[in-house]
This record gives structure tokens, sequence and C-alpha cells, in this order.
């Protein structure tokens, strides 16, 4: 039998256009009056689907369940913007102009953050972003529709990098990805290790996508006899260079990692006898108090072979924190503007099981500690995700950009 | 020491030694590529899901039945070259009267279905898998510090292309296998079952983008990309050194991971374009390939 032209290419046809479709399917409805719509865009099906993804669908969907019912009903409804700005943007108007929706949270990917912070002013409504890196979304960048929930680059820099160079990390060399997010990782690291006495002896920029062996660049680390190499990139990049740098033994020669972005999926995914040893800063972890076992728990049954981590975490908080500030204000009022939305929601303390009790400053940037981990040995470990120890934390007032540093226009001199 | 180039002669010898390394995996993946290629004509764009698969089922093995790397480097082939003649059978068979294109755009979409099943299964992060304990550790050559396993990868590498290489070319097997693609009713009126020879190509195809993935998976993440993210380059480094050309591929692959090696030393931010502008120069100069015939 043969498969003629038309048979093939009408089937090519059929199963294109899906991937960018929006992924719950039911985003029809104009929204009702009495409905909040919350929309989860991020990435469904590529690299960083296991630190977003269904897992932080899930996360959302506990959120609405927790906040249980106060006179409005909540419909979540989700799409993958496949980590690329143009759909990500795409997605975000047709929500907000066809499909009535009043949140979106969220969107990895520091592009695809910065391309929906601006769709979501334009059509003044409200944005939660839990997972994007950059430090813009509160600096440059800033909305009054934008809240920043979870981390940013800044705070990453000095946590992590103030840390290593406290402990006698005082020279370093940066292998950095070379893009935006990775470029505004190592300036503001780099500026850290400066101010706090060390040196910069050398940086190689790698390229992204597309780079798999990091050995080459590994060997110039070790050769420039830097004593911490710093990892200015995140995912399957990160766990490349840590199981490649174990492998050419920089760390048995005593050369320190420092992995500026790393989640816990990520360590998951090197496994300890790799990962052990390694250092960075996340601000949830769901081993870490009464509060942050007990969310873990009620989630634990909707994300499979998944575990919550900060940026589910964070989607988790903020949909919570939003949905509070709605039945504060009113449904009517929260769907007529985002940014009032947004207001009331830095007006609020805000109070949930994953960060604890903080607050949003005007700059639309959460605060909450932020925690120095360092990955347990195999030996130490009681089970599968039981992976940090507990170095250091950092105060909600003392680990982020101060306000008056960041260039917002929203905030008044 | 002396310098080369402004660059000290040691990191310049071991970053030749690197560029070997990874031209290793081109070439295993681009030998497996050259042969379903010259006597298939199929482009099969799924070579790159099926090296993913073959360190996959490294881990599954270990996983579920606690077999190590040893039995692994034995088994995925076999598993996933019989999976490969599943495909062959029920879809590319269907194929071969056709343009290349269409084998082109199956096995494209083969590839993202695949890809797809094992990220939905087992997440986007990758999984671990460590070094056998037997090739663990490293020697300290005066120059660098080489990982014991990458010195296997590369020995391994080149003893499974010289063997495919002798098969084909050699071989009573490898005669027919060539006769038939020069002329396949001919060969069939001789009395050999060329479909079924041609289906078992294709699962031997296969099985090499498999042993590539054995050899990876303690190297790089195990995660449902890491095919895709190689793919594109091998298919760069055959057409460099001509489409169907066994020999060609092989020798581009180390070629090309020298050449690639270097220019991480002198320009990081290119290297991963630069088979890219080697591939356009050498199409502009050679349409047919380095070793390719026009």
């Amino acid at each position: 039998m043969t498969i003629d032209r038309r048979t093939l290419l009408k089937a090519v046809a059929a199963a294109a256009p899906t991937a960018a479709l929006p992924w719950g399917g039911a985003a029809r409805a104009q929204g009702a009056a009495n409905t909040i719509k919350v929309g989860v865009l991020n990435d469904m099906s590529g690299t960083y689907r296991d630190i977003t993804g269904p897992t932080s669908l899930a996360c959302v969907r506990q959120a609405v369940q927790d906040f249980g019912s106060r006179g409005f009903t909540v419909e979540v409804v989700s799409a993958d913007h496949q980590n690329k700005p143009d759909v990500g943007s795409n997605v975000a108007r047709q929500w907000f102009d066809r499909d009535g929706v009043d949140m979106i949270v969220d969107v990895p990917t520091s592009s695809v953050g910065l391309a929906v912070a601006g769709v979501a002013r334009e059509k003044n409504k409200a944005y939660v972003n839990s997972t994007s890196a950059t430090a813009d979304l509160t600096g440059s960048a800033c909305s009054p529709n934008t809240v920043h929930w979870t981390y940013d680059t800044w705070m990453l820099a000095k946590s992590t990098g103030g840390a290593m160079v406290k402990a006698g990390g005082d020279s370093w060399f940066f292998v950095t990805a070379d893009y935006a997010f990775g470029h505004a990782l190592e300036r503001d690291t780099a500026a850290f290790v400066r101010a706090a006495g060390g040196r910069v002896v050398g940086q190689v920029r790698t390229p992204f996508p597309g780079t798999s062996d990091f050995s080459s660049f590994l060997v110039q680390a070790q050769s420039s006899r830097a004593k911490v190499v710093g990892l200015a990139n995140a995912g399957a990049d990160t766990i490349n260079s840590v199981k490649q740098a174990a492998e050419f033994g920089l760390t048995r020669r005593g050369v320190k990692l420092a992995a500026l972005l790393m989640f816990i999926n990520d360590v998951h995914g090197m496994g300890l006898q790799t990962a052990q040893g390694l250092v960075c800063t996340e601000t949830f972890y769901w081993d870490l108090n009464d509060r942050t076992r007990a969310f873990t728990n009620r989630v634990r049954g909707s994300v499979g072979a998944n575990m919550p981590g900060m940026s589910h975490a964070g989607c988790y908080a903020g949909t919570l924190h939003y949905l509070k500030a709605v039945a504060d204000m009113g449904v009517a009022a929260a769907k007529a503007s985002g940014a009032e939305a947004v207001a009331r929601m830095k007006a609020m303390p805000t109070d949930d099981d994953c960060f604890g009790q903080g607050s949003i400053r005007p700059d639309g940037r959460k605060i909450h500690p932020a925690y120095l981990f360092e990955v347990k040995k195999p030996e130490e470990s009681k089970g599968p995700w039981d992976y940090y120890k507990l170095l250091q934390t950092t105060s909600a007032e003392e680990a982020f950009r101060p306000l008056s540093e960041g260039g917002c226009a929203l905030v008044r001199s | 020491m002396e310098d080369l180039f402004g660059i000290p002669a040691p990191l310049l010898f071991g970053q030749l030694l690197l560029g070997l390394i990874n031209g290793a995996f081109y070439a295993m993946l681009s030998l497996g590529l050259a042969v379903i290629f010259g006597l298939l004509n199929i482009v099969n764009m799924a070579h790159g899901a099926l090296f993913m698969m073959g360190a996959f089922v490294a881990w599954l093995l270990l996983d579920k039945l606690g077999l190590g790397y040893w039995w692994a480097l034995l088994l995925s082939p076999f598993i996933v070259g019989a999976f490969g003649v599943v495909l062959e059978k029920l879809f590319i068979s269907r194929l071969y009267k056709l343009d290349h294109l269409y084998g082109l755009l199956l096995t494209f979409g083969l590839a993202l279905v695949i890809e797809g099943v094992f990220r939905n299964e087992f997440g986007s992060s990758g999984l671990p898998y460590r070094i056998p304990p037997e090739l663990a550790g490293s020697w300290d050559l005066d120059f660098m510090f080489l990982p014991i396993y990458r010195a296997w990868v590369v020995v391994f590498a080149l003893v499974a292309c010289l063997a495919t290489w002798l098969v084909i070319e050699k071989t009573r097997l490898g005669a027919y296998l060539r006769a038939a693609t020069e002329n396949a009713p001919l060969v069939q009126a001789f009395g050999v079952n060329v479909p079924r020879m041609v289906t078992l190509t294709y699962g031997a195809g296969v099985a090499l983008a498999a042993l590539g993935g054995v050899l990876a998976a303690p190297i790089y993440s195990v995660n449902p990309q890491m095919g895709s993210n190689l793919i594109i380059v091998v298919f760069a480094v055959v057409v460099i050194g001509g489409m169907g050309s066994i020999l060609g591929a092989v020798l581009t692959g180390f070629g090309l991971g020298i050449v690639e090696g270097m220019t991480k030393v002198f320009y990081p931010e290119a290297s991963a374009t630069v088979i890219f502008v080697i591939m356009v120069i050498v199409l502009l100069a050679r349409p047919a390939g380095l070793f390719g015939r026009a």
C-alpha cells in the first residue's frame, strides 16, 4: 500500500497547528460576571516542563481549592508558550481579548515573561510571574500590573555569590549561557563577587540552545585557576555542566561549583552522587517547615512523579493571594482593572503555606526569605527528594534588590 | 610551556582530544544515518529520537531490572533496533517509491511523537545515569586530565565504525546490500529476500544510534531532548561528508568534532554555528559532499 501525496499533506496539516493551541481547550466562553478566570501560561513540552508545566497547573488548582468558595467561582485554563515570546504574547492577547481571562500566572523564560508583562499592562489585566528570572520585571520593565513572586537574578547572585566569596571563593570563572538570562545572571553575580573583594578571572559564553558538551569550557575554566566556577545557565545546561565537571575532576581538585540557578528538579535529574556538595539558592523547599510539608502533602497526589519546587510554590501562593485580593475588593472591580487588583495585592500582607508571611513592594517585587542550600551526600539522604541542607537564610528585607536601586518608574524617590 | 596561537599548548592539546571525543559521537550517529540513506534512500529524522531511546533503555534496564552499563551496551541496541524494525515494517517501508521528502516528513513526525511520549512519561529535567565503576576515574596526562570513560568512548566508537565499514565493504552480506541499492529486482531474482534485508538494515542503523545513546548516557543528561540537540549537527556532518558515503561520514564526524573543539577555544560563541558555516562552504564548492559521488 502507498500513501498518496494528498493524504500525507492532509495528515501533516491536521497535526501541525495543534501544538500552538491553548492546552486546556476549554477557554472558549466569555468570562461570566461572577467568575474569575486564571490562565496558567508556561512550558508544557520543553526543557522547563518539570520546573513549571503540569505541576504549576496542579498548584494553581490547589490554590483555588484551598481558597474555597467566597461568593464567586474560579476557572483555571492553561496553555503552552513553547518558550517563544511571540507564542506567549499571542496566547495572552487571545486570553484577555476573547476568553475573558483576568489573571495570568507562572510564565517561565525571561524573554516570554517580559513580553507577557507588556500585554497585561496594555490590556490592564493582572499578571503574577513566578518563574522568569530577570530582575528587570521589577526594575526597568516594572509595571503596575505585574507581581514578580518567587525569585530573580539579583537575589540568586547575592545569596549564592555572596556566600561563596565569604567562604573563601575569591576568584571566579563564569560559564555563561549566551543569551539575555545568562548575561544578566553573570553581570549581577560578578558585581557581588567584586563588591565582596573577589576577582573575576575570566568567562566563556556557551551557545544556547545547542550545547550539550561543556567539557571544553570546563577545561578552560580549570586552566584559569579560578577557585569558583560560576554556572550562569539553567536546566539541562546546568545538569550537563555539573556532570561533566565531576567527570573531568574539577571538584576533586578543589574547584567549587556555583550553580547560580538550580531547582530541586535539576538535582533530581543529576542524582545525589553527582550533585552532592553543590550550593544553590531557593525560596521554597518542601521539607522546610510544617506548613511547607502540609502544602506538599495536599498537592503531591496531583503532580505525578514530580515534586513541587519554588516556581510551583510561587504559582500556588501568587494565585491564592490574588484571589484574596479579589474577594476583598469585589469581583466586578477586580475584573474591571488588573492594575487595581495588583494594587490591592500590594496593600494586603501575604500569608500562605509556602512562603509564610510576606508582602509585595510598590515595584511589584514579592519579598520573602531566601535560603542557601547545600545538596546532601547520598548517605545523608533519607529517600527521594530529601536533598537539601539549609546553610543560611537571608531575611526578606535583605534578599532582594533595594527598592531604590531597581530603576522602576513606579517608585517615587 | 610554549604558546601556540596565543593559547598555552597544553590547553590546545586538551581541546584537540575533547574535539576528537565529540567527533566520536558525530561519527557513530552519522554512520547510522549514512547506512540508512545509502541503502534505503530514507532521510531518517527520527535518528536523534532513537539515540535518546537508547539512553533511556539503558536507564530503564538499570532502574527496573538492575542491569548495569555492560548489559545495556549489549541489550539496548537490540531492543531499540527491534523497535526500528517495527517502525520500518509499519511506516517507512511504504515510502520507498516516493520522493525523499516524504520519508523526511514521516520520520520527523515520528521523532516528535517519540520525544513527546518520553517527555510525558519521564519529564524534561533528565534522569541520572552513572559512569560504570570499571571506567570511572581519570588519567592525569601531562597536558590535561582525561576521564577514562571518554577514552573508552573514542575507542569503542572507532571499533564500531570500523566494523560497520568492514561488514558493508568486505563481506558477502555487504555486497548483497550494495547490489540491492543499485538494482533491487535483479538481486531479488537471484533469490535474495530484499525487503527483509532492507528492514534489517534499518534496524542495524537504528541499533547504531541506540549504541551511541548508551555511550552518551553517563556523560550527558538523559532527557527526551538529548537527541534533537544533536541530530541537526549530525545531519550537517552527513551532508558535508556526502550523503550515503560511509567512510565519508566517519571521517567527517571526527574531523568536525576537532574543528568544533578548536572553535570552543578561539571563539566559543560560534561553536554551535561553525559546522553549518563549513556545510555552506562545502555545498558551494562540492555539492555532493567531500566524499560523495556526484
